[in-house]
């Protein structure tokens, strides 16, 4: 085997869900999720979908593609259908005391990079962001604590020669900036989805190797309740008293719209 | 906490001056500030940015930090680290606020983990937390969906705050101190190969009126009759995240959570459904304006007027009746 890729795949409730199947519990200061399944965070998808790319680019054996979650408990069905849509293997790590909402950024980057301390490691991807915390932090956290080079945002990721190249996404195009690796990059949705996995190729999956690690196996402590604590929680109000202008077909209704519009001196 | 510093970390904007967020993120600074009876400094890095520096001294800095160095003309992110890490790794306790821009993003975790500091990113609200024994930091978290108030346990604090947070302030003070920081000295590991970019035009975010187009606009085509309307009214089209994806439309236009910020005066969300990812970018503006087939759709909760259609009948019709009382 030539490279090592590890991916950090976390799952999240469907982020994608109607509002109303989020509520705020105030005395927990939690969000409660109604009826979402959890998937895997769609920038994560992102990053492995990366990682497969690099693969099918390197040619058969050359990379191995490790995939890493944490959490309270997971899904199979979401771990194995992200397996079977190109990775090697699976490395869990499960616990009760790791509810993805009590925990901040810098202890799960914490625990995170133990893991990956403990593997072979080329290249470390993740999604730029997770949907559920919008923190953005732990990769470079990972980076940081592993001290290895992270480029962020890529919407583009090759591997050769012993660097990495990346497009990061800048607001008016890209940038390409080359670093030598052991590296990690935080993935962005403009490189593309995530490929579905064929039916065999999720049943296939189940003879992967699968590790699951606990926290004392990783020598985890839960840094009390990390540097960053959450005092209160709030559903946003953004609903609005929305005047409906009344028509038959569209172009009554716009037409309707503007005179409205221009009556109450909006326009 | 008392005597705590506040800093600003500064950044330009194209033009080469201080960014609008820059001077709202003094104006807030000045308020933590005032709490904490600390002193309010900044700090900028960059190349040639002598009159930005000055003029941060004008804007409440007691101290302004700058490291003016060829090295720092582009953003890279290890060498801003290096400097910013000998900067503040002197200081116990302070709290240090930067755009949630592109560098702000990148830049902010890096610093909190050399640091061991704690740090909020996205903040829509910044409040002097007296009670809370340091500042509150608000964040959207599940996608919009709820509003987080965070405490920073550390004493060192860092946060990546939005634009229209805080607001520049209004007078001129004058007597800030400069000091030179050291220019980097390591060699950076990631090198820039070079950058693909193309003018934007006008910015989304300075507009006040956007007109955004969704999913159901259904090709590029669509977009030709949002143009239209935002020409007629001096505005410019955004979208949701769907036509940047199927390159409908620049990636540029993205509103939301992961796209540009915005709160025009006037906002038209054509053929969108209103995702919190969505509305997390825009429910601030001044109207909203709805235009959907589905008469249910979640857009219609959260805006001011609404019209139900498809849009091909909706938007020309309106777009013609505007002009008469336009023009
Ligand atoms: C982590 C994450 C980050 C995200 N960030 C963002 C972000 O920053 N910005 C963003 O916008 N999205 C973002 N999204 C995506 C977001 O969740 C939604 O998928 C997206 O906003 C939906 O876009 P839409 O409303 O255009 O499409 P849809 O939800 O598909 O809605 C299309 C609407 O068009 C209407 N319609 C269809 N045809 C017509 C017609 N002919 N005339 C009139 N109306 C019509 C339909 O009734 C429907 O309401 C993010 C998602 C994730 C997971």
């Amino acid at each position: 085997m030539g490279l090592n890729i590890i991916v950090c795949l976390k799952l999240v409730p469907d982020p994608e869900g109607p509002a109303d199947s989020f509520t705020v519990d105030q005395a927990s200061r939690r969000v409660v999720v109604h009826g979402l399944p959890p998937v895997a965070n769609p920038y994560d998808e992102n990053a492995l979908e990366a990682a497969i790319r690099i693969k099918e680019a390197a040619g058969d054996g050359e990379v191995k593609i490790t995939l890493l979650s944490m959490g309270r408990s997971l899904s199979k069905a979401v771990m194995l259908k992200a397996l079977a849509t190109g990775a090697d293997e699976y490395v869990t790590v499960e616990g009760e005391q790791l509810e993805a909402q009590e925990l901040d950024s810098y202890t799960t980057a914490t625990l995170l990079a133990s893991v990956i301390r403990g593997l072979d490691y080329d290249l470390v991807l993740t999604g730029r962001q997770a949907a559920d915390t919008n923190s953005g932090q732990v990769g470079l956290g990972i980076a940081g604590l592993l001290g290895i080079p992270a480029v962020t945002v890529a919407q583009k990721v090759e591997v050769s020669g012993g660097m990495v190249r990346v497009e990061r996404v800048l607001p008016d195009g890209f940038e390409t900036v080359e670093a030598p690796l052991p590296a990690l990059v935080t993935v962005s949705h403009e490189i593309g989805d995530l490929r579905y996995p064929a039916l065999a190729a999720i049943k296939a999956a189940k003879q992967l190797p699968q590790k699951s690690l606990s926290l004392s196996d990783i020598n985890g402590e839960l840094a009390s309740t990390g540097l960053v604590e959450r005092m209160g929680l709030a559903a946003p109000s953004r609903e609005r008293a929305c005047v409906m202008v009344g028509a038959d077909t569209g172009e009554e209704a716009g037409r309707a719209l503007a005179e409205r519009l221009h009556a109450d001196r909006v326009l | 906490m008392a005597d705590e510093k506040v800093f600003v970390l500064a950044e330009l904007d194209e033009g080469g001056g201080l960014s609008k967020l820059t001077l709202e993120l003094m104006g807030l600074g000045a308020r933590l500030a005032s709490e904490t009876g600390g002193e309010l400094d900044a700090v900028l890095l960059g190349e040639d940015v002598g009159a930005s520096a000055a003029e941060l001294a004008t804007l409440g800095a007691s101290l302004v930090s700058a490291a003016d160095h060829p090295s720092l003309g582009k953003y890279n992110p290890d060498p801003y680290l290096e400097v910013l890490v000998r900067l503040l790794e002197p200081q116990d306790a302070f709290t240090l606020l930067a755009g949630h821009t592109p560098m702000g993003q990148d830049l902010a975790p890096r610093l909190a983990f050399a640091l061991e500091a704690g740090l909020v990113t996205d903040c829509v609200a910044v409040e002097p937390g007296q009670q809370a024994g340091g500042p509150v930091f608000v964040k959207p978290v599940f996608g919009g969906n709820a509003l987080a108030s965070n405490v920073i346990k550390t004493p060192r604090r860092l946060a990546t705050v939005r634009a229209r947070v805080g607001s520049a302030p209004e007078s001129a003070a004058s007597g800030g101190e400069f000091v030179a920081l050291e220019a980097p000295t390591a060699e950076p590991p990631i090198r820039s190969l070079g950058r693909t970019t193309e003018d934007r035009g006008v910015k989304l975010e300075d507009c006040r009126v956007v007109v955004a187009g969704g999913r159901g606009m259904g090709g590029a085509e669509g977009f030709g009759a949002l143009e239209e309307l935002a020409g007629l009214l001096g505005g410019a089209v955004g979208a949701s995240r769907p036509p940047c994806d199927s390159g409908w439309i620049p990636a540029s236009a993205q509103v939301g959570i992961t796209g540009t910020i915005v709160a025009p005066d006037i906002y038209f969300a054509v053929a969108i459904s209103g995702s919190s990812q969505h509305l997390s970018g825009m429910s601030e503006s001044g109207k909203i304006i709805a235009i959907n087939q589905d008469p249910e759709a979640y857009i219609f909760k959260v805006s001011d007027y609404g019209a139900v259609g498809d849009w091909k009948q909706v938007l020309p019709a309106l777009t013609e009746a505007l002009k008469h009382h336009i023009s």
